[in-house]
Formats: C-alpha cells, structure tokens, sequence
C-alpha cells in the first residue's frame, strides 16, 4: 500500500515535472533564444577560426533546446517527488499542496538561485574551454553543498521548534543556511571568464532569462505536482465538500 | 449549526500520514540514480567528462546546458 503511494506520486512527480519542462521550454524559447543568438553572432564575430557544425543552430534552439529542457523537467521531477515522500508529514503540519509548493520553492532556491548568485548561467562565448572540468567541479559542488546545508537547516528547525517556536526556530534556521552559504561564496574560487569587450546588458539579459526559465519550471512543478499529490491523497477535496454541503441543505 | 461546525475541518488541511522510509528507500534508491543520470547527461556529458566519444550529445544538448545554468565550452 505505502509502497504503491510511492510509486504513484513518482509517476505523477514525472509527469508534472514534463509539464513544467513544457511550460518552461515555453519561456526558454521566447525569452532565453534571442539572447543565445545574439551572444553566438558575437563569438563568431570575435573568432578567427569556424568550427563546422555538429548539429545545425535551427536544431540545436529547437529539438535540442526541447529534449535538454523537457529531460531536466523530468529529471528533477521524479528527484522532488522522492523529496515530497520524505517531507510529507514531516516537516511540518502542510497538506500536500502546500507541501509540495514549499518543496518545490525550497528547490528552486537551493538548486539553482544560490549556486547561481556564485556561479552564475553563461551564455556562449563566455567561458574558456580549458577551464571547463574546474567550472563543471565547482558548479556541481556548490550545488550539492547548497542543498545538503538546506536540508541541515530544515533538521535544524525542527530541532529548535520545540524550544523556540515555529516562527523563530524558522528564522534562526534560515539566518544559519544564509551565514554558512555566505562563507561558502567568500572562499569557494571566483571565476569570471567574460571577454573584455562582451556587451554588459547581454549577458544581463541572458542571466535574467536563464532564472526566468527555472523559476517558471520550479513554480509550474509545485502547483502541478501539488494538485495531483492532493487528488492521490486526499481523494475528496476540502474545498469541494464545503461547497457542495451548504448547496444540499 | 451543522455548517459552523463543519466549517473549522473544511478548513483545516488534512495532514497524511507519514510515508514510512522503508517503502521510499527502493524507490529513492533506483529512481533517484537514474534521474542523476538524466541530469549528467544534459548537464554535463561531453563538457567535463566523457561517456561516449565526439561531441554530439553536448552539441545536441548545447542551447538547454547553457540556459539551465550548466558550465558549458
């Protein structure tokens, strides 16, 4: 039985997380494409030598952009699922849908804006190939380092919230996530490998894009993923009852 | 009076019951390897490492790596 509710909110983790792959090719598309070419025409313009194409740029902004975007929805889909059996019921006294909004904010926050605030999306042209194992090592690291210090602070608050109340064993949790993340900026490794010349306002325009489409993605999946995990739950919505009961009587 | 009574459940979320860790474990286990997988693939294959050999699947990939936030080049 409990087994079975796992695999079911997995499937429908999966299937949100397309959803909200859909919603944010969507955004990608329309919103992160014109700067990619802009920044592409840019490179060219600066290089002496042309690569031949591998895959041709009307794929790569199209099918590529679609499979890389629709897989990652997927991806991080099924993992937030898997999170959701966890948190549900344990971190606190949320229903499913605000369960899974909180998980899927907490992600959004931990996966991508606080690796992101150091290691920022860059679009092509800026970066160095040798420099690329170094970037990939410390970009995963951050990442891996943000999340495991989010859920220390999730077992933090929870550990003080008997002493200190809901409210503030919230706010020390989160004062604690933020100092320690604060320190991990101060001594992790700079990196910034934007050409001299690179148009300020584009890569502005990239950046801004780049959170668009996640915080599109994360927003889409935690109304989505919520709404189904309510249905799987609580088969008979409490809204629907209360306004079914009055019109009865 | 029935609804003033019903009205405080109606809006009190109901909270399920803890899912045991011994029914998540087989499924976190399996499923949150491949979906890593997954990830590495558009995120990282053919950047930092390599799984297979040419640039194919990071070309393919290469417009999401770098609007996704991944390093990329």
């Amino acid at each position: 039985m409990n087994s079975a509710t796992v695999r079911n909110l997995l499937v429908r983790g999966m299937l949100a997380g397309l959803a909200a792959g859909v919603l944010a090719l969507i955004a990608a598309y329309l919103l992160g494409e014109p700067s990619v070419d802009k920044a592409i025409a840019f490179e060219d313009a600066h290089s002496h030598e042309h690569e031949m194409e591998v895959v041709s740029r009307s794929l790569q902004s199209t099918a590529g952009l679609a499979t890389g975007v629709l897989v990652y929805g997927v991806a991080f889909g099924g993992i937030a699922a898997l999170a959701f059996c966890f948190a549900m019921g344990r971190v606190g006294r949320f229903g499913p849908r605000a369960t899974a909004l909180l998980l899927s904010g907490s992600a959004l926050l931990t996966v991508y804006v606080v690796p992101f605030l150091k290691y920022p999306a860059n679009p092509p042209s800026v970066g160095d190939p040798d420099t690329i194992s170094k970037r990939t090592t410390l970009y995963f690291l951050m990442m891996l380092l943000s999340v495991l210090l989010a859920v220390g602070a999730t077992i933090l608050g929870k550990r003080l919230a008997p002493g200190l109340g809901n409210w503030w064993a919230t706010v020390v949790a989160v004062a604690a996530f933020a100092v320690v993340v604060g320190l991990a900026y101060e001594f992790l490794p700079v990196v910034n490998e934007v050409p001299q010349d690179f148009p300020a306002a584009l890569l502005w325009r990239f950046r801004l894009s780049a959170l668009a489409i996640q915080s599109v993605l994360w927003g889409g999946f935690g109304l989505a993923f919520g709404e189904l995990a309510e249905r799987l739950l609580n088969p008979r919505p409490a809204k629907a009852a209360g306004r079914t009961v009055p019109a009865a009587h | 009076m029935a609804q003033t009574v019903a009205q405080p459940t109606a809006t009190t979320p109901a909270v399920p019951a803890k899912l045991p860790l011994k029914a998540i474990a087989p499924w976190a286990a399996f499923f949150g390897i491949l979906m890593l997988v997954l990830l590495y693939f558009v995120g990282a294959e053919q950047g930092a490492t390599s799984v297979f050999n040419g640039t194919d699947v990071h070309e393919w990939v290469h417009d999401a790596r770098h609007l996704l936030g991944f390093p990329c080049h």
